[in-house]
């Protein structure tokens, strides 16, 4: 497995869990969807588990939002 | 306070004081706090003067310093003193995790057996500097002079000149080295002009010890969000005498003095413990800064302790960082002062102690903002974190409310000689072990079959731990050929004129192993056999019969080995004491350029130095 952060299409049927995604934030406050999405980042970094991906996924992320590099 | 009265030590004059030019000595300590005394009684206990100037006349006045990790513990065994602080002190390996009003995990910081010490001590940190006053006044060659305030530093490049105030009136004093462990305030420093920088934090915390009988389980709690104290953090610990630590988050707006009033602090305290009776012994304020020197050496002055390097409580890597960097300390100027050590031990020494400042800080500012989220995306996480922690384990790493002292490995030191460039090193499993590393403990048994701790063995010297097999198992041969090497290391190292090196034999299985193997050469090198009944030292060292370790004085792990090679064991002495090897040392201290001192330093002429290097 490659050790860097995958950003080819990758995601079977990826309407699926947009729809899922913004569903799981339906009827929530802004403070529980804010609850919602650092859990959800928390168990994915932990499934990721690799380092340099979360690194590269983090600078990806934060790319063009003026956030110190 | 009602639980404890401080002591009152005598100042008492001295000869120097009435001397026509200032009396010289090797080492002088300033600072009787726990990093200063543990510095000269390591000193003193290895044979070596030291004097120590304090501008007090008793110990720590009020709550500081209460969690003594177990490298701290170690530490103070190894200076004879450790007994009295863990019989006095609070025991505790676990710990829990609150968020609001529930229970989200508990933790054990030493969950095996097989050490001799807990994970942590919890003592006042004036009994702590009680115990070392009284194992300094049991050591002749350390001199501690109570109202002795230094008030003049003059820096050259051959020693220091100290100009000190008594009741008496001003003397002075100098000193071939001179190590400044006067604490976060360092008024040498501030005399000297050095800085120590970092970052400052806003937060206000509130401690208030309180005496009450409790049953708590002596163990360490931390609340977040708890509803006795809403959107902020508390801490609680028990101390010795009943007496208990609390530590309310205040946010950065709070009124130290305001906050200070009795009126102010028992209804928190009412809160959090409901109707229990409790008496209020002690309040105070504080905001806290993560800083440090940036060089712990000055030419012939070493910084060790808060003086050097200050972190935030969370964690207790304040004190027992300060006592790591006197032990780390005193082994080093000792031999540099008997002649056995070139001066850039102490480069190394600042090398590694400066690496650990940055290990502390780094930790301690990362628990700082863990607890004190910055921003309401920080909080949310740290929320995330501790609600997913209640059932996952992987959040409960997350979860930082102090990433509790460990001792640092000094894995970058000048000292170790790296498996990568020792010969026959092949697969060492135990990176608690690697070169730099405290030696683990393990429980052994002796000649006489009498259970002995491994790290009541060694220490003060250079060891070397030599597994081999049972002692009965050995032929004849075996063990004529093991004492041949034992006598031609004996030999290797008395022809490169390095200092001794006690030898520990560790042998498996469940008898007592025999004094030795029957050849007078094994009897006179070995110092040392014991039996490792339980395997459990061979474990930790992912040991096999033939494997070696070399141990620095200060029991941290300096180079290991798959069998015992003279040459390699002079090799890695020799580097752990800045020597090339097969040189001597005035040779190699010739081609040392001389140390620079800095250029905000007064130069002043000294007398020149004692003649203690041979």
């Amino acid at each position: 497995m490659s050790d860097h952060l995958n950003t080819e299409p990758a995601l079977d049927r990826p309407d699926d869990f947009y729809e899922a995604l913004i569903a799981a934030h339906r009827g929530l406050s802004d403070e529980q969807s804010a609850q919602l999405n650092c859990r959800l980042i928390l168990l994915m970094a932990n499934h990721i588990g690799r380092p340099q991906v979360l690194t590269e996924a983090l600078a990806l992320a934060g790319r063009g939002l003026g956030a110190r590099p | 306070m009602k639980s404890y009265s401080n002591p009152v030590f005598d100042y008492r004059p001295c000869a120097d004081q009435h001397t026509g030019t200032p009396a010289r000595h090797p080492i002088v300590v300033i600072g009787a706090g726990p990093v200063g005394l543990v510095t000269a009684i390591d000193l003193a206990v290895q044979g070596q003067a030291v004097v120590v100037l304090d501008d007090d006349q008793t110990v720590s006045v009020g709550s500081r310093a209460v969690c003594h990790a177990k490298r701290t513990l170690e530490i103070l065994d190894r200076l004879g003193c450790g007994q009295p602080v863990v019989d006095r002190g609070i025991s505790w390996s676990r710990g829990r995790v609150f968020l609001r009003e529930r229970e989200v995990y508990g933790f054990d910081l030493l969950a095996e057996p097989g050490h001799r010490r807990p994970a942590f001590v919890n003592l006042q940190q004036y009994h702590l500097e009680e115990a070392l006053v009284a194992r300094a006044a049991s050591l002749p060659a350390l001199d501690l002079r109570w109202r002795n305030r230094v008030t003049g530093v003059q820096a050259a490049d051959d020693g220091v000149l100290l100009t000190v105030e008594t009741p008496d009136g001003p003397y002075q004093l100098a000193c071939d080295w001179l190590v400044v462990a006067d604490g976060a305030r360092s008024p040498v420093r501030h005399l000297l002009g050095l800085q120590s920088e970092g970052r400052v934090f806003h937060d206000r915390f509130l401690i208030a010890d309180v005496l009450m009988k409790a049953d708590y389980p002596t163990e360490r709690w931390f609340w977040f969000d708890p509803p006795f104290h809403p959107g902020q953090s508390v801490l609680l610990h028990r101390q010795a005498d009943n007496l208990w630590r609390v530590d309310f988050q205040l946010g950065p707006d709070a009124d130290p003095e305001e906050e200070k009033k009795p009126e102010r602090v028992m209804p928190r305290l009412r809160a959090m413990l409901g109707d229990r009776d409790f008496d209020l012994e002690w309040v105070s304020v504080y905001t806290f800064q993560c800083r440090r020197m940036e060089a712990f050496r000055h030419g012939r002055m070493l910084f060790a302790g808060d003086a050097a390097h200050q972190v935030s409580p969370f964690g207790a890597r304040g004190g027992n960082s300060g006592i790591q960097d006197a032990d780390a300390l005193a082994w080093r100027l000792v031999r540099v002062v008997r002649g056995e050590a070139n001066e850039s031990v102490l480069d190394a020494w600042a090398q590694e102690r400066q690496a650990a400042a940055d290990e502390n800080i780094l930790n301690s500012t990362r628990s700082t903002d863990f607890i004190s989220p910055k921003s309401p995306i920080a909080l949310s996480f740290r929320n995330a974190a501790l609600e997913l922690a209640a059932t996952l384990p992987f959040a409960r790493r997350m979860v930082n409310s102090g990433r509790l002292s460990t001792p640092t490995v000094a894995d970058d030191s000048p000292a170790n000689t790296v498996d990568a460039d020792a010969a026959d090193t092949s697969g060492f499993a135990a990176p608690a072990m690697r070169p730099g590393a405290p030696s683990v403990d393990a429980p052994l048994l002796s000649v006489d079959g009498q259970p002995q701790w491994w790290l009541n063995r060694i220490g003060g010297e250079f060891d070397l731990l030599i597994f081999t097999g049972s002692a009965t198992a050995d032929a004849t041969a075996d063990a004529t050929a093991f004492a041949a090497r034992l006598s031609a290391l004996r030999q290797v190292l008395d022809e490169a004129g390095l200092p001794a090196l006690r030898i520990h034999r560790v042998m498996p299985g469940t008898s007592a192993p025999a004094a030795n193997p029957g050849e007078p050469d094994a009897d006179d090198a070995l110092s040392d056999a014991l039996s490792d009944a339980d395997g459990v030292l061979a474990a930790r060292c992912d040991a096999r019969p033939g494997t070696v370790y070399l141990l620095r004085p200060d029991q941290h792990v300096c180079a290991r080995w798959r069998s015992l090679d003279p040459q390699a064991v002079a090799g890695s002495m020799a580097r752990a004491l800045g020597r090339p090897l097969g040189r001597a040392i005035a040779d190699a201290r010739d081609s040392t350029p001389d140390s620079t001192l800095d250029a905000t330093l007064i130069r002043q002429a000294t007398a020149p130095p004692a003649a203690t290097q041979a």
